[in-house]
């Protein structure tokens, strides 16, 4: 038979490893929130899923290498806009400066906010492919019936060309999709809508 | 109402009871409490496996039987899944066989915090009653248990169902992590001098580490559902692109809980399963470190393998190359866990006792659900076979069919200690034949269903997918009997059961609860067991 050990001894301990084990829990927490902005830093860091880099200058002097970059558009449903690349694609130099436009014209009655978000594919493209300067680094305004040319600045960095997984790489896509911002949805009251086809089939 | 039980005349001071309202209400017993989890666990059981009834009645033939329409049957879908996982299997493994059996393996008198214990109860009970009333308000909670974004969004499930899920979630998720603490500080603390970390029972070790993964998995499931609670009801937006969120990263979030999730579920049931075949061939467990450590690398591996539930969410090959060689990782400990049952059994003095067939049968049916997720862990054939019939086989053969036969397994194995009365033998039997022949009857078809393409989360399906169908239909019709067998079989043993001896299966069983009396007293272990 053998004595029990010291009650208070065993509590203090009890409640250490308790206090650590929600330490744990509220690390966790803080990463799971913490996850957003330090996923997005670390996308705009490497370039990682076909994030671009922004504002870099590029080099003096361009390389031989050539690439073809397409421009893609598209619209939310929600965004009463007709946006459209004004070139389909160009061919260009690496290390190259080049800039492309496209259109949008607002098709509503009312003030528009929209605002784009934007990738390069193939994704591992994405620390090579430079923007200087670019509609999608903000919130475009289009008042009814507005049309607008928006201009994309960029360059294809020339170490495109000596990387082996993108040495083989000719074509870029460049991407971009709007959207109707939150905030003038809610104002508008053209918050999303899912429309009849989702929920109860008999309400 | 004091009641001193003859049979345990040298515990008669440890017998003083409290009244029933003291005893089952504000408990802090941790037997009690683990009868009530165990208790709970099978009412939710019975929910769970209604609604699969129905789902199984609606699939028995092309076209919409009972079902008004999708949005209906996801929400029905949803709950099956979500009760199952966090009502069913989680209270049962972790709750009922946790709270009664390591307390009594390491020698404690009681869990490390009682009262926390009985928290941890109570709060399971609100999140059902909020889970199966969301069934009831609008159209249900339809995103399916992964409650992916946009389809859980206020967009398309508006209306306080899918709230009430969120919060029935979260409050589950509070319960599993105040009890992970209170299980972590128990082993820690509250050993009996002599039980070391490497002397304790493989369930001890499961239980550890389950509470472990709990502790670091649960919090960031808490951290994905705020944001979408907050997405649908306060106009962030986390993972709405209009708004700047990212629409993936729910998936992320959801799956670095979820995947840890499905070790939390099985891993208890490894531990149970440990003990069994050792009890019934009369041998110790073949590489016991390598099996304590087998589960640690599970857990440990199974927080970095998240992503091979998302290989058709767009990422770069090379990611999805690193996420299946990972996966494929796991299958070594999990290997070495089959071999070293396989090897327990070699050469023992086996029995075919009830808990044993159950034992055996989950070696079996996990490694067929093992060997299907070995498939599934390919990127490559996940393309095709993601969200197919294929996927629903995998995971009921290690859930349903694993995880289960665990649950079966220990409530057969300890309700001798729990209650006092032992099982009767032949019905027991019968009771894991019907199952057996059930869940396969339902689940191996399956496999050929998602073969052909059949999607999951459908109400209806092409005629050429009848047959199969039917088939598994008519299995989980004699799998919902045997369950309904199994409360007979229960009735009988309370009702009419043997008394059980303090130790009903003779050399085999080792641990400490087999030291005690059948039911143990109120209060076990005032004089601490020395270990050696």
């Amino acid at each position: 038979m053998l004595p029990r050990p010291d009650p208070e001894l065993l509590r203090k301990r009890n409640r250490r490893v308790a206090i650590a084990s929600f330490g744990f829990v509220g690390f966790m927490v803080g990463v799971s929130f913490a996850a957003v902005p330090l996923y997005d830093l670390f996308c705009r860091v490497t370039g990682f899923n076909g994030q671009p880099m922004i504002g870099q200058a590029a080099p003096a002097t361009p390389g031989t290498h050539q690439v073809t970059v397409r421009f893609q558009a598209v619209t939310h449903p929600n965004l009463p806009w007709q946006f459209q690349a004004q070139q389909p694609q160009m061919q260009l130099r690496v290390g190259e400066e080049a800039v492309a436009f496209y259109t949008a014209r607002n098709t509503s009655d009312r003030p528009v906010l929209g605002v784009s978000t934007y990738n390069v594919t193939p994704d591992i493209v994405g620390r090579y492919f430079h923007k200087t300067a670019c509609f999608c680094f903000e919130e475009q305004t289009l008042e009814p019936g507005q049309s607008v040319d928006m201009p994309l600045a960029f360059w294809v960095d020339p170490r495109i060309a000596e990387d082996p997984q993108t040495r083989g790489i000719r074509a870029i896509t460049v991407s971009y999709t709007f959207f109707r911002s939150l905030n003038d949805a809610e104002r508008s009251g053209a918050l999303a809508n899912a429309g009849p086809h989702v929920g109860r089939a008999v309400r | 109402m004091a009641t001193a039980a003859g049979a345990h005349g040298a515990h008669d001071h440890h017998d003083h009871k409290p009244g029933f309202v003291a005893r089952w209400l504000f408990s802090t017993n941790h037997k009690d409490i683990g009868t009530l989890y165990i208790i709970f666990s099978l009412f939710a059981a019975i929910i769970g496996i209604g609604l699969s009834f129905l789902m199984r009645l609606e699939l028995q033939q092309p076209g919409m039987q009972i079902f008004a329409d999708g949005q209906m049957w996801n929400a029905y879908v949803s709950a099956h899944g979500l009760i199952m996982v966090f009502f069913v299997i989680m209270p049962a493994l972790i709750g009922g066989f946790g709270n009664w059996f390591v307390p009594i393996m390491v020698g404690a008198p009681d869990m490390a915090f009682p009262r926390l214990n009985n928290i941890s109860f109570w709060l399971l009970v609100p999140a059902f009653l909020l889970l199966g009333g969301s069934l009831f308000v609008g159209g249900g909670a339809g995103a399916g248990w992964t409650i992916y974004p946009p389809l859980s969004d206020a967009e398309y499930q508006s209306g306080p169902a899918m709230d009430m899920a969120l919060f029935a979630l979260h409050l589950a998720g509070a319960s599993s992590i105040l009890g992970a603490a209170n299980f972590i500080t128990t082993i820690f603390n509250m050993r009996a001098p002599g039980m070391t970390l490497h002397k304790m029972p493989l369930f001890v070790w499961a239980m550890l580490v389950t509470a472990f993964l709990l502790l670091l998995a649960v919090p960031v499931l808490g951290g994905a559902i705020t944001m979408l609670i907050t997405d649908r009801n306060f106009g962030t937006a986390f993972f709405d692109p209009a708004g700047g969120g990212d629409p993936v990263l729910f998936q992320h979030l959801f799956w670095f809980f979820g995947h840890p999730e499905v070790y939390i579920m099985i891993l208890p049931a490894f531990g149970i399963v440990s003990h069994v075949i050792s009890t019934f061939s009369k041998k110790p467990v073949f590489g016991y470190l390598g099996m304590a450590y087998a589960m640690v690398a599970i857990g440990v591996v199974g927080f970095v393998v998240w992503a091979h539930h998302m290989y058709t969410s767009g990422m770069d090959v090379d990611t999805r190359a690193y996420f299946m060689a990972a996966t494929m990782v796991i299958a070594v400990p999990t290997g070495v866990k089959i071999f070293s049952w396989i090897a327990t059994m070699w050469g023992g003095s086996m029995r075919f006792d009830t808990p044993m067939l159950f034992a055996i049968g989950f070696i079996f049916l996990f490694t067929v659900g093992g060997v299907t997720g070995v498939v599934l862990a390919n990127a490559g054939i996940t393309q095709i076979l993601h969200n197919t019939y294929y996927v629903v086989a995998h995971f009921h053969y290690v859930l349903s069919l694993g995880a289960v036969f665990g649950i079966y397994c220990g409530i057969y194995y300890w309700i001798g200690k729990m209650s006092g009365r032992q099982y009767p033998e032949k019905l027991g039997k019968i009771h894991f034949w019907m199952t057996f022949v059930g869940v396969n009857l339902t689940f191996f078809p399956m496999h050929f269903l998602g073969n052909q393409g059949m999607p999951r989360r459908y109400p209806d399906y092409p005629d050429a997918m009848w047959g199969w169908n039917l088939i598994a239909s008519l299995g989980s019709y004699i799998a919902i009997a045997s369950f309904l067998f199994f409360f007979y079989v229960m009735w009988v043993t309370l009702r009419r059961g043997e008394q059980a001896a303090a130790n009903p299966w003779g050399e085999g069983a080792t641990t400490l609860e087999w030291q005690v009396s059948s039911p143990p007293p109120f209060h076990t272990f005032d004089e601490l067991p020395r270990i050696r």
